[in-house]
């Protein structure tokens, strides 16, 4: 048999690839596309995973090429603008107060406004916790192409986010 | 204002990368840098708002499965009958194109290219075959090799891919490939079948091949379609599947070893 892993050990990583596919892609249903394409790459492709490395970190390359693939093809992905209308997670439980709300949805939209590239790196590393080096490894770049796009998506997003704030702040930035 | 901190080691303090030493110095430096400081702390605040926005989806049902099964034969019957015809077309319009080769005497790169050609076409009008992929089935591994053997003029070994997780499922007859003068009587060619637990077929195809012209592993692609060949001895040798090359260069290493013990 192929050495890999079971079944049951990617079952349990679905949860994460869902949260980082979600994030991207900013649509539940392109989401899940992308998971389920990568589920069924990494299944067949498992022979390859060396078993003394990070399943995780494997499965999210399979996954960025998967993406990366449907973007060449271009196979309809969603578009920016639909990360506004359906970007995060179904409605929060709890009773976030309308400034957490506001947050949540500016954060929505300015991820949608990221460079795809600045995009994938500040989420492979502020939302999936990922090493840097963990992070270059997913994305095939060098390490230090990550630390440069994770400084301009970082300033890029707070920037972004800043300017929302003033918006909703009736208020325009003096610079 | 970024003086005497890089931004890596700025990066590393916000997503917890640095121990509390270097975590003491890096919040000196802040204390002093303002500036650096707000920065630090709006990537902080934008980790959190990421985590706030997305973690809820790791706790949402979801229908994804992880089909474990080939999917040729969950396929619904439409598709599966879509899928040979596609296949008959492509091989058809295939053989049309590339005949021309096979007029080129048997031996140099042309010759050589059309093995790899041979063994895609014939790949992809049996691998999808499901109730006849071979025309002799592995259980009868014995008759299956002495018939072909004869057929070739050559003894033939069928290798064990089973280390690979690959079992023989049998193997059939091809004729010699098209534009082969009759009177050049040449042998036809043999095709053998291997099958994974995932369902996923792998052929090796065997002919044979003018003397002396042994070569190193050539690699050629057609669409997901690898194929890796070489010529060994009197006969040449194609292994072909809808794997990736690192895949199949693993596989062929191993065939290449069977038949050379």
């Amino acid at each position: 048999m192929p050495s890999g892993f079971t079944v049951e050990q990617l079952q349990v990583q679905i949860p994460r690839l869902r949260r980082y596919a979600r994030a991207l892609t900013g649509s539940r249903e392109a989401a899940d596309d992308l998971v389920q394409d990568a589920l069924e790459r990494a299944w067949t492709k498992r022979a390859l995973w060396r078993p003394d490395s990070n399943l995780r970190a494997w499965l999210f390359a399979v996954m960025h090429n998967v993406f990366v693939n449907g973007i060449k093809r271009a196979r309809p992905m969603a578009s920016l603008d639909a990360l506004n209308e359906d970007g995060g997670a179904e409605p929060i439980a709890g009773n976030a107060s309308a400034e957490t709300d506001a947050a949540l949805r500016e954060m929505s939209a300015a991820l949608a406004q990221l460079p795809m590239e600045q995009r994938q790196v500040v989420l492979l590393v502020g939302l999936e916790q990922l090493t840097y080096a963990e992070a270059a490894e997913v994305l095939e770049v060098p390490i230090g192409t990550v630390m440069s796009r994770l400084s301009r998506g970082r300033d890029r997003l707070r920037q972004l986010l800043d300017e929302s704030v003033d918006g909703r702040n009736g208020l325009r930035r003096v610079k | 204002m970024r003086k005497g901190l890089s931004e890596e080691i700025l990066h590393a303090y916000v997503d917890g990368g640095l121990s509390s030493d270097e975590r003491g110095a890096v919040e000196a430096h802040l204390a002093l840098h303002p500036e650096t400081a707000a920065r630090a702390r709006a990537w902080a605040t934008q980790n959190e708002t990421l985590h706030r926005l997305f973690d809820p989806v790791l706790d949402e049902p979801h229908t994804l499965k992880i089909e474990t099964r080939r999917r040729v034969v969950v396929a619904p019957f439409f598709w599966r009958n879509v899928a040979a015809l596609a296949a008959t077309l492509v091989a058809g319009i295939a053989v049309g194109f590339v005949a021309h080769d096979y007029w080129v005497p048997d031996s140099g790169p042309v010759a050589r290219a059309s093995i790899a050609r041979q063994a895609i076409l014939a790949h992809t009008a049996y691998a999808p075959e499901v109730r006849h992929p071979v025309e002799v089935t592995a259980r009868e591994e014995q008759h299956l090799l002495a018939w072909l053997s004869k057929r070739l003029d050559a003894p033939l070994k069928a290798p064990s891919l089973v280390q690979s997780g690959y079992q023989l499922l049998g193997g059939r007859l091809l004729p010699a490939p098209a534009g082969t003068s009759i009177a050049a009587k040449a042998s036809p060619v043999a095709l053998l079948m291997y099958e994974n637990a995932q369902g996923k077929r792998l052929s090796l195809l065997v002919r044979r091949e003018a003397p002396n012209t042994d070569t190193a592993f050539r690699f050629t692609q057609d669409g997901h379609t690898s194929v890796f060949y070489w010529v060994d001895g009197p006969f040449g040798y194609a292994l072909v599947g809808d794997v990736s090359k690192d895949e199949l260069a693993v596989l062929a290493r191993v065939v290449y070893q069977q038949l050379n013990p």
